[in-house]
This record gives C-alpha cells, sequence and structure tokens, in this order.
C-alpha cells in the first residue's frame, strides 16, 4: 500500500506513468466512468479547503465512486480533542482511501503511518501541497509535450510560496531547465533552495521586474504579492505591479509561452489576460481533476 | 591537578568540548541511573587548550551512544572493561534520532498530537543538517 505525502515520493518513471493514465483519462472519460464503483474516498479537511476538496470529490464521482468526509476541523471528532492517529483509524473502517489536508505540517504523514487505506496528502500548512505539484506537472506535460528544456519564470511570493517551492523540487528532476526568480527582495526564494540549485549545478537568475526577463520564458508561474507580506506600505506600493501581469507586460512574450497560476488570482493577472491563448490558469484546474483522478486509481491499485 | 580513580567496566568520555559535559550527562539520561559518575570540567588538554571528560561506571552495553554522534561526534569514547580500555569507539552521526531533541515549529503536528515520538532525520551528512520527520523544520542548536 502507498500513499502520497510530497511530490518527490514518486519517482519520474511513476510520474510519467500517472501523467499518461490522466491523459488517457482526459481522452476517454466513459472508459473509467465505473473504475471505482463500490469504493469510498473519505476528503478529511481539518481546515476549509473548497477547491481542493471539490476537486479530490469530482474526480472521486467521475471514476464512479462515492464521497465522504468532512470540511473543518469544527464538524470532525477533531474538536472532542481526538488525535489524527485515532482519527485514521476510524477512518480506515469507513473508506478505502483518504484525503486529507491539516493546518499542521507532517499531520498526513502521521495518518499514514497507522493508516490501513491510502493516504493523500492534500495539504499540510505551509509544507506540502502535492498534488498542487503534479497539477502543475500534468499541466505543463500535457500543453507542452514535455518536462524538460525549459526557462522557467516564477513571479511574486517565492519565500512563502509551497507551491513554488515543490515545483521547483520537482522540476530539478528534468533536464535542461533554468530558472529565473522574479520577486520584490522581500519575498525571494529561500536560501536552502538556491543552495540545493548551485549544488545540482542548475543555472537561475533572480530579477525584480518582470519586463527583465518576459522574452526569455517558456513557462511563468504566477503567485500573488500580498500587502502583509511587506515591511512597509511605501515598499509594498512601490513595487506592487511590478508582479502584476498584464497585456501590455505580455507583448514580448514568447508566442507559446504558457502562463499558470495555483489559484486563487486576486489581481496579479489582470483579467485582461484571460482570453489569451497563453492563459493556462483555469486549464490547469481541469488538469488537476485528471490527475487526482489518476492518483486515486493507482493508490487503489485499479490500473 | 584532580585525580578521579579508575574504572572497572563503563565508559571514558574524553575531549568533550568544555562546558558541553552536563548536557551529555542529561542526553544521556545519566541522570535516571543508578551507576557512579564522574564529571570533570575544563581539564587542560594540549589538543583543545580546555576539556570536559565524562566518567561512567556502568555495564557497557547500557548506554545509547548514539546521541553522542548527534551532540558532538569528536567525542572519543574508551570502552573500559577490568580496568583497561578494550575499545575506542568512533562515533558516526545516527541517521535518525528519536526522542532525543523536539520539533520547535509551532505548526508541526508534535504541537499537539499526544504521544507521538520527535524524531529527526539526517538530511545532510556533510553539513550534519538533521530535520524534523514529520514537518521537515531543521534542528537549530539554538532550539535546545
Amino acid at each position: 500500500m502507498r500513499h502520497l505525502m510530497n511530490p518527490l515520493d514518486m519517482t519520474t518513471e511513476e510520474l510519467d506513468r500517472l501523467f499518461d493514465l490522466a491523459n488517457d483519462m482526459e481522452q476517454n472519460m466513459p472508459k473509467y466512468a465505473h473504475l471505482c464503483e463500490g469504493k469510498k474516498l473519505a476528503t478529511c479537511f481539518y481546515e476549509p479547503s473548497t477547491r481542493t476538496r471539490l476537486s479530490f470529490e469530482s474526480a472521486m464521482l467521475n471514476l464512479g465512486g462515492s464521497v465522504i468526509g468532512f470540511s473543518d476541523a469544527g464538524s470532525s471528532s477533531a474538536s472532542k480533542g481526538e488525535s489524527v492517529s485515532d482519527t485514521i483509524r476510524v477512518i480506515s473502517c469507513f473508506a478505502d482511501i483518504c484525503a486529507m489536508r491539516h493546518p499542521k505540517e507532517g499531520a498526513p504523514m502521521v495518518a499514514a503511518s497507522k493508516s490501513t487505506i491510502p493516504v493523500i496528502n492534500a495539504g499540510d500548512g505551509g509544507h506540502q501541497h502535492p498534488t498542487q505539484t503534479l497539477t502543475d506537472l500534468l499541466t505543463i506535460r500535457s500543453l507542452k509535450g514535455r518536462l524538460g528544456n525549459f526557462t522557467v519564470g516564477l513571479c511574486g511570493d517565492l519565500k512563502f510560496g509551497r507551491t513554488v517551492h515543490s515545483l521547483i523540487e520537482a522540476l530539478v528532476r528534468y533536464e535542461g531547465i533554468n530558472f529565473i526568480f522574479i520577486s520584490p527582495p522581500e519575498l525571494k526564494v529561500p536560501d536552502y533552495i538556491t543552495e540545493h540549485l548551485n549544488e545540482l549545478q542548475i543555472p537561475y537568475k533572480e530579477v525584480i521586474k518582470l519586463e527583465d526577463c518576459m522574452p526569455d520564458l517558456d513557462l511563468l508561474y504566477m503567485t500573488r504579492v500580498q500587502r502583509e507580506r511587506f515591511f512597509n506600505e511605501e515598499d509594498y506600493v512601490r513595487l506592487k505591479d511590478f508582479y502584476i501581469l498584464n497585456k501590455q507586460k505580455l507583448s514580448t512574450a514568447k508566442e507559446d509561452m504558457l502562463i499558470l497560476h495555483p489559484l486563487p488570482r486576486v489581481n496579479e493577472i489582470s483579467v485582461e489576460v484571460d482570453d489569451d491563448p497563453r492563459a493556462a490558469y483555469f486549464k490547469q484546474v481541469q488538469y488537476g481533476v485528471y490527475v487526482r483522478m489518476a492518483l486515486i486509481a493507482t493508490l487503489l491499485e485499479l490500473v | 591537578m584532580l585525580n578521579v580513580g579508575k574504572i572497572e567496566e563503563g565508559f571514558v568520555l574524553d575531549h568533550i568540548e568544555a562546558g558541553k559535559s552536563l548536557s551529555i550527562y542529561h542526553h544521556l539520561q545519566l541522570d535516571k541511573q543508578d551507576c557512579t559518575v564522574a564529571i570533570i570540567k575544563n581539564a587542560k588538554s594540549n589538543k583543545m587548550g580546555k576539556k570536559d571528560i565524562l566518567k561512567v561506571e556502568c555495564d557497557i552495553n547500557m548506554l545509547n551512544l548514539d546521541v553522542l554522534a548527534f551532540i558532538d561526534h569528536n567525542i572519543t569514547v574508551n570502552v573500559i572493561k577490568d580496568g583497561e580500555i578494550v575499545d575506542k569507539k568512533e562515533l558516526v552521526l545516527p541517521k535518525e534520532i528519536k526522542n532525543i531533541i523536539k520539533c520547535r515549529n509551532p505548526r508541526c503536528i508534535t504541537s499537539i498530537e499526544q504521544e507521538l515520538p520527535h524524531i529527526f532525520v539526517l538530511s545532510d551528512e556533510k553539513k550534519e543538517i538533521y530535520r524534523c520527520k514529520y514537518c521537515e523544520e531543521k534542528y537549530s542548536e539554538l532550539d535546545s
């Protein structure tokens, strides 16, 4: 029995198989419509995350399975003081697979250690969110046909953004990746990541403005720059426009560049960009469902 | 010069960084053992200037020495039997340490889950970096 705690739990070969399956599910949905009949997914969400929970539920329903669960800690026995270890032992009696979101880092790992059913980490605090990374990788692979040989721009809050950190760690396993980190100095990518890139001799550069590197990018991964991350209002006001993507900034980008975003978007991508063929962030949500379908089927050993 | 007598069976932990012997005494849980312990602080050392030494009279299978390597792998461990040094153990960093140090990350599951052991895993042998098994937070000596 396998669990998914970290996007790096799977080798690149295993990821290839997972993504092939996800693409086949995308093309031949009816073929998989009864694959999980009689199986139940428990979505144990100790903190609200409507998007991720609905994506998991949609994935299981697409496979013909059913869904049980809770969507905040208040409606679970955690409010009575039950441990994660006890909860998962109980859930194991009710369901065949569990997707767990928890505000405490490492909670899904504790659950996996006591569980008799596969556990998927659906986000644990600021630590990991592996199915978001799998979604990002599947989107890139499906729309670009490969996962290597890209100049990847990551823009916005690179310090606190776990999706960015996980994506970098996942992409370094492929050949020919260059990174350009576009962020204000306050929100630079953490040192441990740049140290790791130095060790692996993976080229990267850090820039302040999006315009400074736009023509070089094959992929642009946008994240939100939040006002509360800045030390003072003056810096926020001075810098915030550098990280808003609009048509004018996009004018120097490659014709086939992909724009990705883990969503929710607030104002960091102007709505006028939504109709641009390079905008892939809503397609990304759809790929999120396919990759979760493939993951559920794989962990349940039904394929 | 202070003289402490020979021990018949046990360990002599030599070349302890001056001032660290009490911390090692606690980490080895010697306070809970019913054995004779000599703690020598600030002994003269040609190599180190000053050093601490711990002499522990006990069954040689009784102590978990993994923790020593975690604290300082430069410590010399002399194993004593019948009053003689029978072995000098080389300390290697343990791959995993359990319930020796605590994760201080307030966002870590160890902060709320009952009875959960605090486990740290050696993530970088060269830099001697240990990370919490659950949240991957780096252990810093400042935490202790």
